[in-house]
């Protein structure tokens, strides 16, 4: 029994919500995370290798360690509020692939070997794209496939440089592997591209503010976590990690200060909060590792609640614009509560969960004489402040009224919330059950009176800031607007300058035809009436080019037979 | 036992003319229904015993080969020979509705002659150790084939049947020069006997010329791009069923006497010495990239899968230019997975022609809802075309990539991952229009395909999975078979 990986149960239950309906299916879809948690506890220890002998090669399915289980149970639990959350949606689809999704993100954890890696990877990309699809508009079409086309590349990258590595070392093994070789960043790209280092986030940002609305909340829980653990397994202390890190920590917020629309406020928040994870893997020293992983499970949690309050305003409001809200917590004041305690727990206000997993990273920082990224890292959380603290409660719930009144939030989202939001303050409160849980030994409490202080004092200022500038007009209004990032580059610049190059050279080739041709113009008329290009070159004769390409190869082979 | 070699030709080929003067209706179909189930059956006996006792020589008429005709049975062409005939039995229950939809009444009897005679040419190029016997059945096959590619429903396919017919007669043409050219220098025919005589004189201009001329004529049997120009009007404008069938065993067939002449007649790496390991490399690159390109803006599902086959020849044709053992295994396994997933996709449109009439992408919007089945093994299929772990196209391309690591050909690496992100886009396409695009009006009342249709489909849609988990057998096989063939490696 304690061989079976439990990424199996999930599947199990993928097809049992499949044949059912109602009541049944609920259940089954309730009991499944709560069955795996439960089977985690008793029958998986550290430790355990199984390995499946697939096409020549073991496959070690199941590979467990202080680190991939504290993931696992992550998954769970998150995988728990989300169904909750869920619960009240009445689409088969949106079911099997949340459940597909959370499975494949602990197969995930548990693979021991990079081509297992590779499997779950590939599943978690083709798996939650229907989270997006589901939403059924044409935006979410064009922008579910876009992330799919990211996600696929991801599993290509990752599949070849697991093939150069083979043939390298000879040896599939998840373990470190580090940037001396090209297979290392081969690698790196494929985890970057899930963990949405900078200029490779635009499928999350593009993404997931598309995706329905129970569905983000399963998106901000897996994809960019597994890409965190595959990280800390295999790149943990790569400097380069430590500046792509704080890079990611800072751009995003000033995106998210302009953006208009909160969900996808949200997304640049979990881009900035991914950032933290990566620079913690980056430092890689046991405490830095440590803050990257507990801010990986902290993470999960208050983003999730923050993405189910902003999930649930757009479900009751039918709109997720800041222009267009305000004043919603006359009518869905639970719903702000929540929304508040997520807000506090990502800005790290102590007693909250944000608090007990950053200080951890900004602490190894410190530690390791990091100084001016330490100040960047600083910089960072203020702007988590202003963007995610203040800006998204202050807009959807408080703001200028715009009338909205709509109802408070279903009962089973505001249970999924309410119990997401009990975790932030009983995390924040009592670390110690966290920290037990850490897969590295370190001595570490948050609570002396430097890092109270400090990230006191930050976060006041922080507030004055947004007040001050709100009262003087001069903070970003709320507009209807695009902003520019580097989907860009791809969406418009590149179509865009291809379309101008093509005329470009359109117009030198006219050009140049023009002036050529007039003497030519008389050999190109019998030119035209000639056989070749009648019907050697036209496609719509096929019998006639074809004829033209066997001769054409025949004769190229034999002259190279001859002569080679 | 013994006589079982010849009994997988001759069977079809007297069923063939009593299917013919059958009285049109149901009584065809149901001969030739029990006609290719022996032959699958034969054909899985043969391999087996293969498998357990070795290499089957049979000589025809009992004249003692070279100078008789010699039918030489290994673990290569038996394989071939069951994927033909099983293909065969699985499409028939298939066929029994499907005909009637789209053959005239009056040329039932007619079609399932030319099918059974069809057969009777593929298997026979299998089973044949005697080159010119070769020429005899790739000609049976092919005159057969136009015959029911013209019996397509649209006007088109007559001029696509009339094209095929030039082409594959200019195919079997340089075919035939080749081995006129060869018995000139040798003055044998017999496969095994030209081995042994070709090294003398390989040195020869005129084998070299002759080997040219047969490789060039069965790549474009084999539809290598740039010569697969016939391959997406005819299998367009055929019926389903052959469609079905020759997209799953036509080319395959063609690939098989591919290795078989490069390997086998001339033996000791002679294709390594010529420019044609190069040409299916450089052919082969180009027709993955350029063939999967033209598929992504195919509106016509028929034509999309068609373009598809000759970008999944480009991935044969690279495993055959590696001329490695590793290569050959990877073509041999691709091989027979593609005749899983191309079957299996037709099929599935082929129900969806059976409801609508038609396959344009325009037309199809919203059938994924109203025929659940269909669309799962249309979805089953494209995982498997593209290579999703877990379905057999993964193993096949899995094995191309060893294959190409190991001559460190990293262009061709490069090259087989992105044509599977080519065919997650033209994939994409067919399961975009039929399931996310908002449904048809005229759409809402269409049902679900008929069971003799489904089950079929859904016995190759589970292949895919199978022999993506199980990879034993087929492994095991094409190992043997690529030793067989004496591949060598660089």
């Amino acid at each position: 029994m304690s061989e079976l990986p439990p990424f199996i149960i999930y599947f199990i239950a993928a097809l049992l919500v499949v044949a059912t309906q109602g009541i049944v299916r609920k259940i089954i879809m309730l009991a499944t995370p709560i069955v795996t948690a439960v089977y985690l506890w008793q029958n998986i220890d550290v430790g355990i290798i199984v390995t499946h002998s697939i096409l020549n090669l073991d496959l070690t399915v199941l590979r467990t360690d202080k680190l991939s289980l504290l993931f696992a149970y992550l998954f769970c639990l998150a995988s728990f509020i989300a169904t909750i959350f869920a619960l009240h949606v009445n689409d088969t689809k949106q079911h099997v692939a949340g459940l597909m999704y959370a499975g494949s993100a602990l197969g995930a954890v548990f693979a021991g070997d990079l081509i297992t890696l590779f499997i779950f990877w590939e599943l978690l990309a083709i798996s939650s794209v229907f989270l997006i699809w589901a939403r059924g508009t044409e935006r979410a079409l064009n922008a579910g496939m876009r992330y799919l086309i990211f996600q696929v590349m991801s599993g290509v990258f990752l599949l070849a440089g697991s093939l150069v590595h083979y043939h390298n070392t000879g040896s599939l093994a998840f373990e470190h592997i580090g940037l001396e070789t090209t297979a290392g960043w081969l690698i790196l790209i494929a985890f970057g591209i899930k963990a949405a280092f900078p200029f490779l986030h635009s499928w999350l940002t593009d993404g997931y503010p598309e995706a329905t609305v129970t569905g983000t909340v399963f998106l901000s829980a897996f994809t960019t976590k597994v890409a965190v653990y595959a990280l800390a397994r295999s790149f943990a202390g790569e400097e380069i990690l430590v500046y792509i890190g704080v890079t990611m920590a800072c751009f995003p917020i000033f995106f998210a200060v302009i953006e208009n629309d909160l969900r996808k406020v949200l997304a640049y928040s979990l881009i900035n909060q991914v950032g933290f994870m990566v620079t913690g893997v980056g430092i890689g020293t046991a405490l830095a590792l440590n803050g990257a992983v507990a801010h990986a499970f902290s993470d999960v949690i208050f983003k999730g609640l923050l993405f189910m309050t902003m999930g649930a305003v757009l479900y009751r409001a039918g709109n997720i614009n800041g222009s267009d809200l305000g004043g919603l917590y006359k009518s869905m004041p639970k719903t702000t509560a929540f929304c508040i305690i997520g807000a506090l727990s990502i800005s790290a206000f102590p007693l909250f969960s944000g608090f007990v997993s950053k200080s951890m990273v900004m602490s190894a920082l410190m530690v390791e004489d990091y100084g001016y990224l330490w100040l960047l890292m600083l910089f960072a959380s203020a702007g988590v402040f202003h963007h995610a603290g203040i800006k998204i409660p202050y807009f959807a719930f408080f703001a200028h009224d715009s009338g909205l009144r709509p109802k408070e939030a279903p009962t089973n989202m505001l249970i999924a919330m309410g119990i997401a939001a009990a975790l932030c303050i009983f995390i924040g409160v009592q670390p110690q059950y966290l920290y037990a849980m850490l897969p590295w030994e370190v001595d570490y409490w948050p609570y002396d009176a430097t890092h109270v202080l400090a990230q006191l004092q930050l976060l006041f200022f922080s507030a004055f800031a947004f007040v001050w500038l709100n009262q003087r007009g001069m903070y970003p209004p709320e507009l209807r607007s695009t902003n520019l990032d580097v989907e860009w580059f791809y969406r418009k610049l590149v179509p865009a300058g291809v379309r101008r190059v093509v005329i470009l050279l359109g117009n030198a080739k006219e050009a140049a035809v023009s002036t050529a041709m007039a003497p030519m113009h008389s050999i190109r008329h019998s030119f035209s009436q000639s056989s070749i290009a009648k019907y050697h070159l036209a496609e719509s004769w096929p019998t006639g080019s074809m004829v033209f390409w066997i001769s054409l190869i025949l004769a190229g082979y034999l002259l190279l037979d001859t002569f080679a | 036992m013994d006589h079982i070699s010849l009994l997988l030709v001759v069977i079809p080929l007297i069923a063939a003319p009593i299917v013919a003067i059958l009285p049109n209706g149901r009584i065809p179909w149901a001969l030739t229904l029990l006609v290719t189930a022996v032959c699958a059956a034969l054909a899985g006996v043969q391999l087996w015993s293969i498998v357990h006792e070795g290499v089957i020589s049979y000589e025809l008429g009992g004249w003692a080969p070279p100078w008789g005709i010699e039918y030489r049975i290994d673990a290569v062409n038996a394989f071939v020979a069951l994927i033909v005939a099983g293909i065969a039995a699985i499409t028939l229950p298939y066929a029994l509705l499907s005909v009637e939809k789209e053959i005239p009444k009056h040329q039932i009897s007619l079609f399932y002659c030319a099918f059974l005679l069809c057969l009777c040419g593929l298997l026979g190029i299998t089973q044949t150790g005697d080159i010119f016997n070769v020429f005899v059945f790739l000609e049976v096959s092919s005159l057969s084939s136009y015959a029911l590619i013209s019996l397509g429903k649209k006007r088109q396919a007559l001029t696509s049947a009339y094209q095929y017919l030039i082409m594959g007669t200019i195919g079997a043409t340089f075919f035939l020069i080749g081995v006129g050219l060869l018995y000139s220098q040798t003055g044998t025919l017999n496969m095994a006997d030209l081995a042994e005589r070709l090294p003398a004189v390989f040195e020869h201009k005129t084998v070299h010329t002759g080997f040219a001329f047969i490789v060039i004529g069965i790549a474009l049997k084999l539809a290598l791009f740039p010569l697969h120009l016939w391959l997406p009007n005819a299998y367009t404008y055929a019926p389903t069923v052959i469609t079905i069938f020759l997209a799953a065993t036509a080319t395959k067939v063609a690939v098989y006497l591919m290795l078989r002449v490069l390997f086998t007649v001339f033996p000791n790496g002679f294709a390594l010495g010529t420019p044609a390991d190069e040409l299916f490399i450089i052919l082969g690159i180009a027709g993955i990239l350029i063939a999967s390109v033209y598929a992504i803006y195919q509106m016509d599902i028929k034509r999309l899968l068609a373009y598809s086959s000759v970008a999944q020849v480009g991935y044969m044709a690279l495993g055959i230019g590696f001329a490695s053992a590793m290569g050959v295994t990877a073509t041999i396994l691709h091989l027979f997975n593609h005749a899983l997933m191309k079957g299996a996709l037709f099929m599935a449109v082929g129900a969806i022609i059976y409801r609508i009439g038609a396959c344009r992408m325009e037309n199809i919007h919203g059938l994924g809802r109203q025929m659940p089945w269909t669309f799962a093994a249309i979805i089953i299929g494209g995982l498997s075309l593209i290579g999703v772990p877990g379905t057999a196209g993964f193993i096949s391309k899995w094995y191309l990539i060893l294959a190409a690591l190991e001559q460190e050909n990293w262009i061709a690496v490069a090259v087989i991952l992105i044509g599977s992100l080519l065919a997650v886009v033209y994939v994409g396409k067919i399961i975009e229009a039929l399931y996310f695009k908002p449904a048809l009006e005229t759409n809402l009342t269409v049902k679900e395909a008929p069971l003799l249709l489904l089950l079929p489909t859904w016995v190759l849609a589970l292949a895919n999975i199978y022999f993506g988990l199980n990879t034993e057998l087929t492994v095991g096989i094409a190992e043997s078979a690529a030793k067989m063939l004496g591949a060598v490696a660089k």
